[in-house]
């Protein structure tokens, strides 16, 4: 029965990059009671279905199912073993009527219930979901009902909403799979369709994935994959990217961010600065009615980096405080790690040329 | 009528290029039956099972053009295992023993191997031209061996193929004395090439007007490459990234200014956004910009390179341009007839970042639209109904929204109305991808106006059999129905078994049809091939006749059985 397997898990695989990582954190806010057994047991089946990466045996998993796991549950292999996954839905029978034995798996009760997996919702936050759904307009589809057929006692379900529900750790992309059954019987169709109108109705957390849906070609899944993961590579490398530093001003009352990627000269900065911390020196203009001074905005201004009133510093790799304009342009923007405007009262210490910044171009 | 001699009408029918005259010129009578089939050099095969190489050849001995498709559409998707079929070397094999002279090979979805393409290349000394498109099974072995023996080849086009990269010099094999090259894309490759003979062969091309890079072509080389080719064009860049304020981005400036024919952008799998100014220049004139595998690129540097865009036809775009991107082309591309916008997270649905205002604002401003490929988060009936108000032009219209049955988030409605206006009001609708919610009714639409329709792509819609059957009634020049997850049955499918012989081929999967239906149906039509892909344990002894069949491909034939179907496919 694989093959359908197969198919959905390569949407899964090529879509690696995301989903583990971003998935919506809407916690399965305490496990909702799955009563066909009068016992919630959503967590047991996330830490058997954590249990399912062990490749090898039954040991391994009953080792895993003791531990309680809080890690994200799409860091699991999307590589799943029909076998082991019936295993677990053995296991989970095991489980579900002997809730309280003590342990070999030291899981009791109250601690299932602690154990969410956080960035998925529980599996009866699906069927929740679900129950929404049937009483819309799309009750009525005959196909709706299979929905309902998972929430009757009878034995068969059960194993099949077990054999699903571990599916569903299994999955990376969401809690809509649980409803998507992979049965041995060839027709999979009703529950495509109710794997997939869970999505429709419900929160934006659940994904469906439907074997061979959205059609786009598996090329160019592959290949946006690549290029997405060395698009961040390269970001990061040698930075044609932005370069954002963060800027702090003596009395301001927070920091701005400059990219310094936009500028290629010391000019191009200051005036861009200045631009940016006008607001606070009127303010400050305003705020200390400095005594002696009438000062019209536009020579402040000017007065600003220019002048000897502030100096512009920035804190390099290795954590010195240096003036800004020494350096090559190249330079600077590689070394700079933040910006700081201090008054030049304040830097004296830091330049011996601080005086002579008016002839400097900073 | 023996009013002219042979020659002349020959001579006639060379100015008849359609496959659809020429195959209805062949009818008239046995002497234009005779003149025609000697004189038919360029042959389309939509479904490489419906005829064999053998009786191809016998019909057409003149071939010189191919051009052949192999697996279904669903392929495209995973929905069919790899083995099922789709062999190039049969028909090479054929040929060549025939001697027939091949210039030109178009496949599309087929399994080309090593062998084959070197026995291509051995076999037909006026071969000029491979076009290759989603096809897999060969390495850079056979391309060295098509690069080395062909030497007389214009067009070397491989697109969107998987290729298993040997990393072997296959650029190298072009003999120092091949100067014929008029194409070469080599994109979809995703090894290392070696650059310097990659320089070379450019230098030594002066016909070459279409070039496209693959990922391991850097910025350095692009820029030499340009240098040696300003006559291209059509330029798909390798890899586009480098620091915007060195020399070598300032020399590809230079390079491209003096590209100024360049009509055709593609490429930028790997794009650093700054140097996106460099390419400005040549926007004014692009009639095609394929951007839809730059995922480095944003909403806003998307909108600034399209702004100069303005004699834009077709644009190929991620889905992160959004809609206001959208309006951007709106306002400027005023000559657009294609859009193709790809969804960068395809299993994300929160995140498409287009809905249905972008697709409103495209079709407002931009009148002579006439195909589109739309992934979007959401659409409404409102939306399309403008949108059939604003484009009566359609021949292509697939829309895919990425949630498969989502209805209407406005009205909470099916978008059988939407969708209705469509078909009403493009009468020379030829292709259409339906998605989102879908009762009976939109099928209903379909077959009473889509009367040119000859491509329909369904998946989950539909609420009975009268749905598929609407469409096959009405669609009086339907060719390819492809069908996933729809409550359609038996009934629809044996209602007009002949229906199937006026079509290339039908595809149901995750329907309600079952397996003695299809039994039925291909025991009364022996002119189709009704197959049975079946993935689970079970044979064909095993299943019963009332179970369901999880995919059915049938297609018409004049050969009957195909022998090299694997074990999975059961032809019935």
């Amino acid at each position: 029965m694989s093959p359908p397997l197969l198919g959905v898990e390569e949407e899964g695989q090529s879509s690696v990059s995301s989903p583990a990582v971003d998935c919506i954190p809407q916690n399965g806010l305490g496990i909702k009671e799955w009563n066909y057994l009068g016992l919630s047991d959503f967590s047991s089946v996330d830490s058997s279905g954590v249990a399912c990466l062990s490749e090898d045996n039954k040991n391994n998993l009953n080792l895993k199912a003791t531990e309680l796991r809080l890690g994200l549950p799409g860091s699991q292999s999307p590589e799943r073993k029909t076998e082991l996954c019936l295993l677990n839905s053995g296991k989970l029978d095991e489980k579900a009527l002997f809730p309280l034995l003590p342990s070999e798996d030291g899981i009791c009760l109250p601690l299932q219930k602690s154990v969410v997996t956080g960035n998925k919702r529980g599996f009866s936050d699906t069927i929740d979901g679900f129950s929404e759904v049937k009483g819309t307009v799309y009750s009525e589809k005959n196909w709706m009902f299979h929905g309902a057929g998972l929430d009757s006692q009878s034995p068969q379900p059960l194993s099949h909403a077990k054999y699903s529900v571990a599916q569903a750790s299994v999955k990376k992309d969401g809690p809509a799979n649980a409803i998507q059954e992979q049965p041995c019987a060839t027709n999979g169709t009703n529950l495509n369709r109710t794997g997939v109108f869970n999505n429709s109705s419900s929160a934006p957390a659940a994904k469906a994935q439907v074997v061979g849906w959205p059609p786009v070609r598996s090329f160019r899944t592959k290949t946006l994959a690549t290029s997405s993961k060395n698009n961040d590579e390269v970001d990061g490398k040698q930075g044609p990217a932005a370069l954002f530093v963060k800027v702090s001003m003596d009395g301001a009352p927070y920091l701005r961010k400059v990219d310094l990627r936009m500028y290629s000269t010391y000019r191009e900065l200051s005036s861009a600065l200045e631009k940016m911390f006008r607001c606070f020196t009127l303010g400050q203009c305003g705020a200390h009615a400095t005594p002696g001074k009438e000062i019209s905005s536009e020579s402040k201004l000017k007065d600003l980096l220019h002048g000897s009133e502030y100096v512009v510093t920035y804190e390099d790799k290795d954590g010195d405080w240096m003036l800004v304009g020494d350096v090559p342009w190249e330079m600077f923007t590689e070394t700079c790690k933040r910006l700081k405007i201090m008054k030049s009262t304040d830097a004296i210490g830091l330049a011996p040329r601080a005086m002579d910044k008016s002839e400097k171009d900073c | 009528m023996n009013y002219f001699p042979d020659e002349v009408l020959e001579h006639v029918f060379d100015f008849i290029t359609s496959h659809k005259d020429r195959n209805s010129v062949s009818l008239v009578c046995k002497s234009w039956y005779k003149i025609e089939k000697y004189s038919r050099q360029r042959v389309f095969i939509g479904n490489c099972y419906s005829i064999s190489p053998e009786r191809l050849i016998a019909r057409f001995p003149g071939l010189k053009s191919l051009t052949l498709k192999g697996k279904p559409h669903f392929a495209d998707f995973n929905l069919v295992p790899d083995d099922w079929g789709g062999f190039l070397y049969p028909w090479i094999k054929a040929m060549a023993r025939s001697r027939i002279g091949l210039e030109e090979l178009r496949l599309k979805r087929m399994v080309v191997s090593d062998e084959s393409l070197e026995l291509l290349s051995k076999s037909f000394p006026n071969f000029k031209s491979l076009v290759l498109v989603s096809c897999e099974g060969f390495t850079t072995d056979g391309l060295a061996a098509v690069a080395a023996n062909c030497r007389l080849l214009r067009e070397l086009d491989l697109q969107e193929n998987e290729v298993e990269d040997h990393r072997g010099h296959w650029l190298s094999c072009f003999p120092e004395n091949c100067t014929s090259l008029v194409l070469l894309n080599f994109a979809c490759l995703k090894g290392e090439i070696n650059l310097a003979s990659l320089e070379r062969l450019v230098a030594r091309s002066p016909n070459l007007k279409s070039l496209r890079l693959n990922r391991a072509v850097p910025f350095d080389t692009l820029q030499r490459l340009l240098m040696r080719a300003p006559q291209l064009v059509d330029l798909g860049t390798g890899s586009y990234v480098h620091d915007p304020y060195s020399e070598a981005y300032n020399k590809l400036k230079a390079a491209i200014q003096s590209c100024n024919s360049i009509r055709s952008l593609s490429g930028f799998l790997e794009v650093a956004p700054r140097c996106m100014s460099a390419v400005y220049p040549v926007c004014e004139n692009l009639t095609f910009l394929n951007l839809s595998y730059a995922a480095g690129l944003q909403s806003i540097e998307l909108t600034k390179l399209i702004q100069y865009c303005r004699k834009l036809q077709r644009l190929w775009i991620l889905d992160c341009i959004g809609d206001k991107g959208l309006g951007v082309v709106a306002s400027t591309c005023k000559e657009l007839q294609e859009l193709r916008v790809f969804p960068s997270d395809p299993f994300d649905a929160g995140n498409a970042a287009v809905t249905e205002e972008g697709l409103v604002l495209v079709s407002a401003g931009c009148p002579k639209l006439n195909s589109l490929l739309y992934f979007c988060q959401q659409m409404t009936n409102a939306a399309l109904i403008t949108v059939a108000k604003n484009c009566t032009n359609f021949i292509r219209f697939r829309l895919c929204i990425l949630d498969p049955i989502k209805p209407d988030p406005v009205t909470n409605q099916p978008l059988d109305e939407g969708f209705g206006a469509i078909v009403r009001s493009c009468k020379g609708l030829k292709r259409l991808s339906l998605s989102g919610l879908l009762t009976d009714q939109v099928f209903y639409y379909i077959g009473m106006h889509a009367k040119q329709l000859e491509m329909l792509s369904i998946a989950f819609a539909g609420d009975s059999d009268k749905g598929m059957l609407y469409v096959l009634n009405g669609c009086k020049k339907l060719r390819k129905l492809e069908i996933r997850d729809c409550p359609f049955g038996d009934a629809a499918l044996l209602e007009d078994m002949g229906k199937y012989e006026t079509m290339r081929s039908l595809w149901m999967s995750s329907c309600e049809v079952t397996l003695g239906a299809c039994k039925t149906l291909a025991k009364k039509m022996p002119s189709l091939n009704v197959e049975i892909i079946n993935e689970s344990e079970q044979t064909e002894f095993n299943l019963e006749d009332r179970q369901k069949v999880d995919k059915m491909y049938l297609y018409r034939t004049v050969v009957g059985h195909r022998k090299d179907a694997p074990e999975f496919v059961w032809l019935l």
